[in-house]
């Protein structure tokens, strides 16, 4: 513990009962075996607390990870559980409150990026962040998520499958207006491709230039491939903010895009969560294994590095590099991004925790694009500044437009010194002619 | 019926028959839930992700180097009681000759001295989990009957295996009925809370093992 409690709590919604029997029901319509089992096994150890940034940052134990999802595991033994029927007699796990669900919002959103750290360390082998997922689910049926979520990006991407509301004639325009600046050959919507690289809504607000970047590295390549302005945003806030109806939207507008144009292999941006779900989840939505492989953009190029159908210049640099959570430990591409850093003959400065262990930048999960939580994620913050400058060069690569925003963001609030930037920008920026 | 026919005879009965009729109830009640297909074109085999799961069941015995500076207190003390139940279970010289008595398997045990040893060693760590527990905020704030309940049913076999290897405090046939009751209340008990994750720790470890080797992803 580091301090005492000093974490801003939001002001406590108060939904009404039928919301909070919604959420209930949500939750449990979504527990299988694997979750029955994490939920049962928990002993109350509470040493996923010490592998969470929120706690280890603010000695809040209301930050303890599996405590925040306590009202659903309490709805699981009431109604699904295997003593459920005793439970419900003798009154051992009362219905949750709306109180109860009202003071969870903050626990469930501001305070867990999902970036499962706790389910490393946990001696039952829980995977605390899938039932935190599981728990937005219920909290967004509900109507429970925060509203920066509600009001604006979920609802939007649901309607539009954007999270900024982009159509598809302003997507085309862009592509084609930064292919211009860029002086970048731009492939969009043709009708037959092998490649279909998708981007992330975070690139297309504020790092426009990874999309030219991606490009310019296919058009090297010499690849078939394309953009298509009916699948393009795989960022997918609807996951992170629990709405599995969004999420299923831009994935399957994805998916169909990428089958209507006979693609090999579909591409995910820099961006965490969108890898995890087309990577992880989409086939599940689907009812089948999707007719193309899914790649996180650290793959295709680790994959072009070895081949030979990237070639890149030598960079005389010293560097350190951040995983992002849903790449390194939850997503298995950990070795992609080293693998095009040593091709590119940076001198890697590795952090402490590096790789699957590594701490999250603070923002993942959906956490920065809560505004309310910016206290919160500046003091999870602190734990990978420490740790960058601890390693002593002035560069941090990282392959998540997410993490990217949220350093670069905390890098200001802090005046500091580093500079953030893309590995798929720098592999970009050294290609061979 | 003295108590220790009692302990020896009903009792015994009775607790083996609620402890293997509930762990068969928790365990269906958790593997009859619908299981949802995990269909994504997996990094690796099944053989590979079954080895996944195994090779988890073991690993997570040991936190990763890099936590352990926040959880050594936690590791230590639960290792020392946990070792120390094995040791005192499968080591000394009456559970042997019980263990002998049902199912013709024998071994040598160590020395009582030892065992005597292990045993209070066993006693002041779970004395200290306990005080841990309570003073704890994170642990406080997790903590239920059944925490406490479930302390209190690992701690009495414990404290009345002591008593009774030293014949104190009562005669030895009242000790060893209160040593078997109190092992008896642990196995009635064990398949309704947290008791069970001696069962449960190895498939829940198991299960994310082969998911996550799935996945590729750290285990």
């Amino acid at each position: 513990m580091t301090g005492p409690a000093a974490s801003p709590t939001p002001p406590a919604i108060v939904p009404d009962a039928g919301a909070v029997a919604k959420a209930m029901r949500s939750f449990i319509a979504d527990v299988g075996p694997t979750a029955a089992l994490a939920m049962e096994s928990c002993v109350h150890c509470g040493r996923c607390a010490e592998a969470c940034q929120f706690y280890v940052q603010t000695g809040d134990p209301r930050y303890t990870p599996i405590h925040k999802i306590a009202p659903f595991k309490q709805a699981y033994s009431r109604e699904i559980g295997p003593f459920a029927f005793a439970y419900k007699a003798f009154g051992l796990a009362p219905d949750v409150t709306a109180a109860e669900l009202g003071n969870w919002q903050e626990l469930l959103y501001d305070s867990c990026n999902m970036c499962g750290r706790c389910s490393l360390i946990c001696p039952m082998g829980i995977d605390i962040a899938d039932l935190v997922e599981q728990a937005r689910h219920g909290m967004f049926d509900a109507g429970l998520a925060p509203a920066d979520y509600l009001g604006a990006l979920a609802e939007k991407e649901h309607a539009t499958g954007s999270p900024f509301g982009l159509s598809t004639n302003q997507f085309r325009d862009m592509l084609h207006e930064i292919g211009s600046k860029h002086g970048v050959v731009m492939h969009v919507d043709e009708a037959r491709a092998d490649i279909v690289p998708t981007v992330s809504s975070i690139d297309l607000k504020t790092y426009p230039g990874s999309m030219a970047a991606i490009a310019k590295i296919l058009n090297h390549m010499g690849a078939s491939w394309t953009f298509r302005t009916d699948g393009f945003d795989a960022d997918n806030v609807s996951l992170t903010a629990g709405d599995r109806m969004g999420q299923e939207a831009v994935t399957r507008g994805i998916v169909e895009a990428a089958l209507a144009c006979g693609a090999k292999t579909v591409v995910m941006p820099e961006c965490g969560h969108s890898f995890t779900e087309m990577r992880w989840e989409a086939a599940n939505t689907f009812g089948r294994e999707l007719p193309f492989r899914v790649l996180q953009i650290t793959e295709l190029l680790a994959e072009g590095l070895n081949d030979g159908r990237i070639r890149v210049n030598k960079v005389a640099e010293s560097a350190t590099y951040h995983d992002a959570c849903q790449l390194s430990r939850r997503g298995g591409a950990t070795a992609a991004p080293r693998i095009i850093l040593n091709a590119l003959g940076v001198d890697l400065h590795e952090m402490e925790d590096a790789g699957e262990t590594n701490w999250c930048c603070g923002g993942g999960g959906g956490v920065a694009l809560i505004k309310r939580a910016q206290p919160l994620r500046d003091k999870a913050f602190e734990i990978k500044r420490r740790q960058v400058e601890a390693t002593g060069v002035a560069t941090v690569y990282t392959s998540c437009s997410g993490c990217r925003q949220t350093l670069d963001h905390g890098g200001k609030a802090t005046n500091w010194n580093k500079t953030v930037a893309s590995l798929l920008e720098l592999v970009a920026d050294n290609l061979k002619d | 019926m003295t108590l220790l026919e009692f302990a020896r005879g009903p009792a015994l009965q009775v607790s083996v028959l609620i402890m293997i009729a509930g762990i068969f109830w928790r365990l269906a009640g958790i593997l009859l839930l619908r299981r949802r297909p995990q269909l994504a074109a997996p990094r690796i085999s099944p053989i590979g992700q079954i080895g996944g799961g195994l090779s988890t069941i073991m690993s997570r015995f040991v936190p990763r180097r890099t936590f352990w500076p926040r959880i050594a207190v936690s590791v230590v003390l639960s290792a020392v009681f946990h070792f120390g139940l094995a040791i005192i279970l499968l080591a000394g010289a009456p559970h042997i000759l019980l263990i002998h008595q049902l199912t013709g398997f024998t071994w040598p045990n160590l020395p009582k001295g030892l065992i005597v040893i292990v045993s209070g060693m066993t006693l002041a760590a779970l004395i200290a989990l306990l005080i841990r527990r309570v003073g704890h905020p994170v642990l406080r704030l997790l903590s239920t009957t059944d925490d406490y309940l479930s302390w209190l049913l690992v701690f009495l076999p414990v404290l009345t295996g002591i008593l009774l290897s030293g014949e104190a405090l009562a005669e030895y046939g009242t000790l060893l009925a209160l040593h078997i009751l109190s092992v008896e209340l642990m196995m009635i008990w064990l398949p309704f809370g947290k008791l069970m994750h001696s069962a449960l720790v190895f498939a829940g470890r198991g299960v994310m093992g082969a998911n996550f080797a799935r996945k590729g992803a750290a285990t």
